[in-house]
């Protein structure tokens, strides 16, 4: 009820910076190379929440980015595609030549 | 049914109570679940609800991307990935407790940091007046599409030198987007692919061969007894033959 009338480009950037937290806390915590990428996931819709909250002109009439952030958040989503298909491709080799997904078994480049 | 009527009055916070949580609370069901299958499903959720916070700001087409692209792809993409490599060992993979206890304190500081950037600044921190806030439709699918071919229309209005220029257009990191992509999508497929020569393979098919040789030895084996066993047949005829003359 404290949020009714409210809603500000703050609290968007909340839940942005929330999802970022909870994205990284996910890339460092998770032992599956898999779970690793979907922490880097959310870490990007973090980001792209930014960018579409300061682009809106719903939130912000006067002074919003306008189309930029549109645009930078679709070529966001652009680049976020192809970092799964080539991560996903590396994790495919790895366990391939392994036999393990664990992030922590891959310690072959240590000096 | 007052909660409801408040609530249609004051459509866009509640929906976007609505969509926060869910974002927020399927982002904590991928980090706290141990299993990676479940793992990818809330992560479908937690998208999905990203995207409805898109189009609540007013970004209809990027909403409807981060759905199509997004959760039709990349997710769809990742959940291969999670098929491929489920191997009973791998399903459950539990986080050391040190781990969680160290990510817990730098995620924490992190987050204390970036909600007090967030709610410093004045500007952003301005309430806006959303009641009966309206839908219209924005009509951004044509000024984004020219946007990325170099043309700003949205832009026709201010004559500032950058739009004078045709700088502001978005064409050179389409262009190089494209080219991105293409690599990529080359390299991935060239990455991913089954080696002919891996060791694996290598050992079944050398099997195989061990296997073919015994076979093709063994018919040698039998071809010969068989013609022993007719010569001798044979033989014998022939010998009762020449007793019965």
């Amino acid at each position: 009820m404290i949020l009714i009338g409210t809603v500000s480009v703050s609290w968007y950037l909340a839940v942005g910076a929330s999802l970022f937290v909870l994205g990284a806390v996910c890339m460092a915590t998770k032992r599956n190379l898999l779970g690793v990428l979907m922490g880097v996931e959310l870490v990007l819709n973090g980001a792209n929440m930014n960018f579409i909250a300061f682009g809106s002109k719903v939130l912000r009439p006067e002074g919003s980015l306008g189309l930029d952030g549109q645009l930078i958040a679709l070529f966001v989503i652009v680049l976020a595609a192809a970092e799964a298909a080539v991560a996903l491709a590396i994790a495919l080799n790895f366990y391939n030549n392994h036999n393990t997904v664990d992030v922590d078994r891959a310690n072959e480049l240590n000096g | 049914m007052n909660l409801l009527a408040v609530a249609w009055e004051y459509w866009h916070q509640s929906f976007f109570i609505l969509f926060a949580a869910c974002a927020i609370g399927f982002g904590f069901g991928v980090l706290l679940s141990k299993n990676v299958v479940r793992m990818a499903f809330y992560l479908v959720l937690s998208l999905g609800s990203t995207a409805g916070l898109f189009f609540l700001a007013g970004a209809e087409f990027v909403g409807a991307m981060q759905l199509m692209i997004y959760v039709g792809g990349t997710l769809v993409l990742l959940i291969f990935g999670v098929m491929l490599t489920a191997q009973k060992d791998f399903i459950n993979m539990d986080t050391h407790t040190q781990d969680w206890i160290l990510a817990t304190i730098v995620g924490g500081s992190l987050l204390m940091v970036l909600l007090f950037a967030a709610f410093g600044a004045e500007d952003w921190s301005k309430p806006q007046d959303l009641t009966d806030a309206k839908i219209e439709s924005t009509k951004e699918a044509t000024p984004l599409g020219l946007a990325l071919t170099g043309i700003r229309v949205d832009t026709l209005g201010d004559s500032g030198d950058a739009v004078k220029q045709g700088k502001s257009g978005y064409l050179m990191p389409f262009i190089i987007v494209s080219v991105h992509l293409l690599v990529v999508l080359i390299g991935a497929a060239y990455m991913a692919r089954t080696k002919k020569l891996s060791r694996a393979t290598d050992d079944k098919s050398s099997r195989a061969k061990l296997m073919l040789f015994k076979m093709e030895q063994e018919t040698e084996q039998l071809e010969e007894e068989t013609y022993v066993v007719t010569h001798r047949g044979q033989s014998a005829l022939n010998r009762t033959d020449s007793q019965d003359e």
